[in-house]
């Protein structure tokens, strides 16, 4: 039965007793035609557009936690297609479009909100750079403007424009920039695979990869073997413990990511605010908490948290750039775990094992993929053929060079991306 | 009521505050909410959803109800919990969360909709059309949400942040903690003791209750006093450790300022990092409520709360009070409100076994299940076997049990157990390595028990330590077993409140359950339990026992979410102290930093480093002005620019050449003492890194300079090559970058400038282009190197930095007397331009020496980092982009960095880009504005057109692509 404002008022009414599940809890089968390891945002996204856009409903995601409990669960909500680099620019264009008709896709409020991104710049170095990233998007044929110092004014007139160590020139503001609910995002797939049939299984953790003569032939788990023609890999955060069970070494670091957020607040930021300068970016909750992040803490771990080092740097740079945030209490802090790839851009792609596909390497930018990286996985499994967006996220350009997407021009130390 | 002799408030110190525009008193030692409740005052509060009228439910930090905003204008502190904040003369709090007025709340219309405004409802709704999201939906329902408002003003006050180090670090000063901290402290251990309140002794503070024959809290008032004269002891008061990091390092918040009237020499707050060998976690335990239907009335508070108010601040919250409980301690409430002169109307007790009093009625066996009363309560419903009575009261005592406060012993992912007998979650053993959990924290709730288990705390730590501990005896004191049975919810017509702060009721978890959000954790996302101000402290535990009776699992089946910190909310401005404005990165000033100010230069950030933007002269108005006179000044005559900011590595040793050999892609080795080689540096992937020079000082001593940008990650690299790659090599570094001031002397008459100057003039034969060697100006040791970034005949000359302020000024004088000058950065930036010289506008890191046309420069002969990964086919070939010159040769003279390049009379899409600009700059030597950009197989299309657009600014100019060196392409002005 499908979510409206007329269905809220009956139900209502009827004292809410006639919600149904918003997805079953199946018993694994012993086969499918595709087994999905992973039932994060990336994952429950490609079982939802094998369903939708191929057809293939046989098909199971596998999940040792529970549906969005990873990084699609602790992320800072961002959505966007600011990049610049072939490859990522088309991809991410691809994704935000999606994004754009997917409450009426889903049925599903996600409350994807183009309340508009605004990234400082504070030299003419940068405003170059940024000049370049927002020419590459209307190239692409998304939305950008070069804001001047007064237009930044204009949008965001409670950032230091006086005494700021790092004096504002101007912004690049990305109109249909903006944020949506996270967590609804998950359940809006996993809802829409699981009515058209896909097999949603939670607490099942893959313990082993089957292979028979370079063909992957099924999955072994915590409830037991499971056959399936097709096995798509889609773990960010924990893929080189994953693609090890394939016996492969992926070019991956696992690196921590911190982001936090304060109480409810009326509402005092309207966009989202990237000062690159501090390594800070900031929105607000349609709830009202400021939610924000900075960097990575720099080390490799695969604990979930971080330490203080970086708590305080993002909280630094957060009074540096709008003091009148500075009386609001962080109610929250938390860490997840990031794919960092050696471009800091993605890997969709066929492996060495036949039946056996890759989707990781989201670094920090994975939620704003979620649509297109389903998109695009889901026509790789479906098709054996790449998706023409998606085309260029090769495992192998690492070893030839070809097609990099080094946004950052940090090169291949991961933790710079 | 006060209450006549009760309490540890100062009845001699009245206090004057106002709440909500009215005028009270209190007296020292309140909170706002102990001296509002003497007044009388009930309503504090709005919930954030169905702005249900609320007043407290607690006496500590993890209040859900009483939020308030504290001050007014730039100083106003929305959230403040009222049960926390003391009070001081002057204090203004208003009501937050309600319009037009706390007491007449327009949105408490939510409340009357509240059916089609269940868990989750808009996910489900606020679809259609697609545009009124942004327009309509989402900004409404983003002025409804929010608690508390923040000014828009920066925050006026001072915050810092401090460090401290210890053996022992107890967190918590009741009985357990106090223990801990004597027993550690008497053994000699370092001891900090932190307790978020204002007074040290925990519960102890608020029960009727003695300890070795005195009352509770004057022993804690004793032993805290003695802790205090110890010298290895800091007892830090109003300070709540707030979240557990790695290697013991524990945050602490203190609230430095916040209770007393504004001064601005005093820090609000202030934000500690605690390194401790050990930790004792003594926390104590928080006082569950129990749902049933409308259970979050002002007058409905936790049954310790009731006692705190009383004992404690001499406060009877009502004047008829029913306990309800599932436990002895409603028993001990209504004994202290009756040994308080207090009426009580019932006591309600889910037991059975429940023991009758002659003091009051007991209704055993039964539960509460309605209450009544708008902005307060006035009476509550009760089932008992006989039927539904109700009961008039105006407040309401309840106890559902304890829950250990074991928050931080969860901060590193652990997970805690849970203890039947006691109804509740504990902590498992070594959830955080050093950090021993003692007391209530731990599940042990009596008196007698927290004091035994905080001396076998701080007994095992010192064990750990290796300190010897002395014999500390332990205080008599109460050891009543925990007697209670499970009461999660009392099901019943009207909604249950779970949490009160989002207001998430029974109703909502069992319909999360229904839509299969069965997870802890998504039914926590789905109905936003847990995620309030208080984080769940006061509605967790029954939460999921309700989802777990929802499901058919058991409690512990069901788990927890994950904890995470700060255990109370802390201030960003705490966190982040110092770092507004200027205070956020060191600022690196050059010697000539006055000087050039002197001059009216405006200065500009070049990393951390600021540098002249150019020197205007009397009469310029416009920097374009300024810049193309520095530029034909330098080509004419002679200019002085301060390139300190350049890095500069001190490289020395018998392998110094080698060691350069491998991280520059060209031969160092070879340079002769004396001179000096252009080097290029790649990155480990192949891509260019920086560049720079290499002066050979002598035999065994490099100094190599490094872009001012990359000074910093290239340090870095060299130290990682030295140390981790080669450590074979016997070389060492040292950045010297702020040990000498260097100033480039630029132009035609560079050696005229310096022969005066100099101590001997220059011998032309000895000085060729790229010579260094030793010189001396005045006397004192300089270095001289004839290098140029401008394309002239140049030097660059380094003294020590404590002469640099005087080398320039004189430098910059003899310069004028030559008709010369100082010249900026938009002058060096527009003389590299015409002679093509990168910097790290175009090696911005995805750049390959095949790209800026240098692949020669990496040497055949010998290895070099970067060279293999630098010859994988992507990185060459004609499908790169290179680096070319463009010249506008159409209509439009206009260019502009950062804009594309495409074949003329293609369109301007991204299929058909062709590459981009990367610097532009007016060329008043050329009288045309010139740019640096790359280009798909470009060094292969000079002479070509393309068709620079700039979308962004609406530019669109046809250019004619050539090589990127514009000026005197075979450098004879340079070497002559």
């Amino acid at each position: 039965m499908g979510f409206s404002g007329w269905r809220v008022l009956r139900e209502g009414l009827s004292g809410n007793r006639g919600w149904t599940p918003q997805w079953r809890d199946p018993e694994p089968k012993s086969e499918y035609d595709i087994v999905i390891i992973g039932g994060g945002g990336h994952g429950l996204s490609t079982a939802y557009y094998l369903a939708k856009e191929h057809g293939l409903t046989n098909v199971a995601v596998l999940e040792k936690g529970y549906l969005g409990g990873g990084n699609v669960g602790r992320n800072t909500t961002i959505v966007r297609a600011n990049y610049f680099l072939p490859g990522n620019s088309e991809f991410y264009s691809h994704s935000l479009k999606l994004w754009e008709g997917l409450e009426e896709d889903l049925n599903y409020n996600v409350m994807h909100s183009q309340r508009g991104l605004i990234n400082l710049f504070h030299s003419d170095g940068q405003r170059d750079a940024f000049a370049r990233r927002g020419n590459a998007m209307i190239n692409q044929g998304d939305d950008a403007i070069l804001l001047d110092r007064e237009g930044v004014r204009k949008h965001l007139p409670y950032l230091d424009f006086d005494n700021l160590r790092f004096p504002v020139y101007g912004g690049l503001l990305h109109p249909r920039g903006g944020t949506a609910r996270h967590d609804a995002v998950a359940w809006g797939y996993a809802r829409g695979a699981d009515s058209r049939g896909v097999d949603l299984i939670q607490n099942c953790e893959v313990t082993g990869i089957d292979i028979e003569n370079g063909r992957v032939t099924g999955v072994q788990t915590t409830r037991g073997p499971i056959r399936a023609k097709k096995v798509g890999m889609v773990v960010a955060g924990r893929s080189s413990q994953v693609a090890a069970m394939a016996g492969m070494r992926l070019p991956i670091e696992s690196h921590v990511l911190q982001a936090f957020v304060t109480e409810g607040l009326k509402p005092v930021i309207d966009h989202v605010v990237s000062f690159g300068m501090g390594h800070f970016y900031i929105s607000q909750s349609d709830k009202g908490g400021l939610v924000f992040g900075g960097d990575l803490d720099f080390y490799a771990s695969y604990a979930a948290r971080g330490n203080l080092p970086m708590v305080e740097h993002v909280m630094e740079a957060g009074m540096a750039l709008m003091p009148m945030i500075g009386r609001a209490r962080v109610l929250r802090s938390w860490g997840g775990i990031m794919d960092m790839t050696p471009d800091g851009s993605p890997i969709i792609d066929k492996t060495g094992i036949d039946g056996l596909y890759l989707n990781c390497g989201w670094c920090y930018g994975g939620f704003k993929a979620v649509p297109g990286s389903g998109f695009s996985f889901a026509h790789l499994i479906a098709r054996d053929e790449h998706h023409a967006p998606a085309a260029r996220y090769r495992l192998d350009r690492f070893r030839d060079g070809i097609g990099l997407m080094d946004e950052e021009g940090t090169g291949a130390q991961h933790n710079l991306h | 009521m006060r209450i006549a002799g009760k309490g540890l408030i100062d009845r001699d110190t009245p206090v004057h505050f106002r709440f909500d525009g009215v005028a009270h008193q209190g007296f020292a030692g309140d909170t706002l909410a102990s001296a509002l409740l003497a007044q009388g005052v009930r309503l504090m509060g709005r919930s954030f959803k169905y702005h249900r009228p609320r007043g407290v439910l607690t006496a500590g930090s993890e209040e859900p109800n009483a939020l308030v905003t504290v001050g007014q204008g730039a100083h106003a502190d929305p959230n403040v919990r009222a049960t926390v904040q003391e009070i001081y003369d002057g204090l203004e709090a208003h009501p937050q969360n309600a319009w037009p007025s706390l007491r007449y709340d327009l949105l408490s219309l939510n409340d009357l909709a509240a059916p089609f405004l269940s868990a989750g409802f808009y996910y489900k709704t606020f679809m259609w059309p697609r545009a009124f999201w942004e327009k309509l939906y989402e900004p409404v329902i983003r002025r409804a949400a929010g608690l508390g408002a923040l000014s828009g003003q920066p925050d006026p006050d001072a915050y810092e942040k401090a460090y401290a180090f210890c053996d022992l670090l107890v967190i918590g000063a009741g009985p357990a903690g106090l223990m801990a901290a004597l027993t550690a402290a008497e053994a000699g251990a370092d001891v900090i003791l932190c307790d978020e309140d204002t007074r040290s002794g925990g519960r102890l503070l608020a029960e009727d209750e003695e300890v070795d024959g005195q009352p509770g809290h004057a022993w804690a008032q004793a032993l805290t006093d003695r802790l205090r004269a110890m010298p290895n002891v800091r007892v830090m008061r109003r300070t709540t450790v707030t979240g557990v990091y790695d290697q013991g390092t524990y945050g602490a918040l203190e609230r430095v300022g916040q209770h007393l009237p504004h001064r601005a020499s005093l820090p609000r707050a202030c934000f500690w990092r605690i390194v401790a060998k050990r930790a004792v976690l003594a926390s104590g335990a928080i006082e569950r409520p129990v749902a049933f239907p409308n259970n979050d009335r002002p007058g409905i508070m936790t049954a310790g709360a009731v006692r705190a108010y009383l004992n404690r601040w001499g406060v009877a919250p009502g004047r008829r009070v029913v306990v309800f409980g599932n436990n002895d301690d409603a028993h001990r409430t209504a004994r202290d409100l009756v040994a308080a002169g207090v009426h009580v109307a019932a006591l309600v007790d889910s037991r059975h076994e429940a023991q009758a009093s002659d003091a009051y009625p007991v209704h055993a066996g039964a539960v509460l299940c309605n209450t009544q009363g708008r902005l307060g309560l006035e009476s509550v419903t009760i089932r008992t076997a006989k039927g539904e009575e109700r009961i008039a009261a105006d407040t309401l005592a309840m106890s559902g049990g304890w829950n250990p406060s074991l928050h931080l012993t969860c901060h590193m992912n652990g997970r805690p157990v849970w203890r039947d007998d006691i109804a509740a979650f504990v902590p498992k053993p070594d959830m955080v390595p050093g950090l021993i959990p003692a007391g209530a924290c731990h599940g042990a709730f009596s008196t007698h028990a927290c004091l035994e288990e905080g001396r076998a705390a701080a007994l095992r730590a010192l064990s750990e330590l290796g300190m010897t501990a002395k014999d500390v005896p332990l205080a008599e004191a109460e050891d009543a077993p925990v007697s209670l049975r499970p009461l999660w919810q009392v099901l019943g017509k009207g909604r249950a409140w779970l949490d009160f702060q989002n207001d998430v009721t029974a109703k909502d978890v069992a319909l999360a359950a229904q839509e299969n959000f069965c997870s802890v954790e998504h039914m926590k996302r789905y109905t936003t339990q847990g995620m309030a101000p208080d984080q769940g402290k006061n509605s967790n535990v029954a939460a999921l026992a309700v989802l777990a009776d929802a499901t058919g699992r058991s409690i512990p089946e069901t788990g927890t979410t994950t904890f995470r910190p700060p255990y109370t909310p802390v201030a960003i401005a705490a966190m982040g102290a110092g770092a507004e404005g200027k205070g956020f990165a060191p600022e690196r000033k050059t010697t000539s930093h006055a000087a050039t100010v002197e001059r009216g230069a405006p200065m500009i950030e070049a990393g951390l480093w600021y540098r002249p933007s150019y020197f205007p002269d009397p009469g310029e108005s416009h920097w374009r002005q300024s810049c193309d006179r520095e530029v034909r000044m330098v080509r004419e005559s002679v200019g002085i620019c301060d390139v300190s900011t350049l890095g500069k590595i001190d490289v020395q040793g018998p392998d110094a050449g080698r060691f350069l050999d491998l991280v520059y892609t060209n031969m160092m080795s070879t340079v002769k003492p004396g001179r000096v080689r252009y080097g290029l540096m790649l990155r480990e992937d192949g891509h260019v890194m920086d560049d720079g020079t290499a002066a050979r000082l002598s035999e065994g001593q490099y100094l190599i300079t490094t872009t001012t940008a990359a000074a910093g990650q290239v340090m870095a690299h060299l130290d990682f090559v030295a140390q981790g790659l080669r450590p074979d090599l016997d070389v060492r570094l040292a950045s010297v970058t702020e040990q000498w001031a260097q100033f480039a002397v630029a132009g035609p008459q560079s050696r005229a400038l310096l022969d005066g100057l100099l101590d001997a003039p220059l011998d032309p034969e000895a000085w060729p282009f790229m010579a260094c060697g030793p010189v001396k100006v005045m006397g004192i040791a300089a270095r001289l190197f004839r290098i140029s970034f401008s394309g002239e005949h140049a030097y660059e000359i380094a003294v020590p930095a404590r002469y640099g302020d005087s080398l320039f000024r004189l430098l910059v004088a003899r310069a004028e007397a030559l008709g010369g000058g100082p010249y900026g950065m938009e002058a060096l930036n527009v003389l590299r331009i015409e002679k093509g010289f990168i910097t790290h506008a175009e090696i911005h890191g995805r750049t390959t020496a095949f790209d800026i046309g240098m692949d020669r420069m990496v040497s055949a002969k010998k290895d070099c980092i970067g060279k293999v990964m630098a010859d994988r086919p992507g990185l060459k070939g004609p499908e790169r982009e290179q680096l070319v010159g463009l010249r506008p040769v159409g209509e439009s003279k206009e260019m502009t960095a950062g804009a594309h390049l495409f074949e003329p009379g293609t369109e301007p899409v991204r299929v058909n880009a062709q590459g981009y600009v990367t610097s532009v700059g007016f060329s008043p030597t050329l009288g045309t504005m010139l740019a640096l950009g790359f280009l798909r197989n470009g060094r292969a299309r000079h002479g070509e057109r393309v068709k620079l657009k700039d979308h962004l600014r609406q530019v669109e100019t046809l250019c004619e692509v050539c090589d990127p060196v514009f000026f005197d392409p075979d450098g004879g002005r340079l070497r002559g």
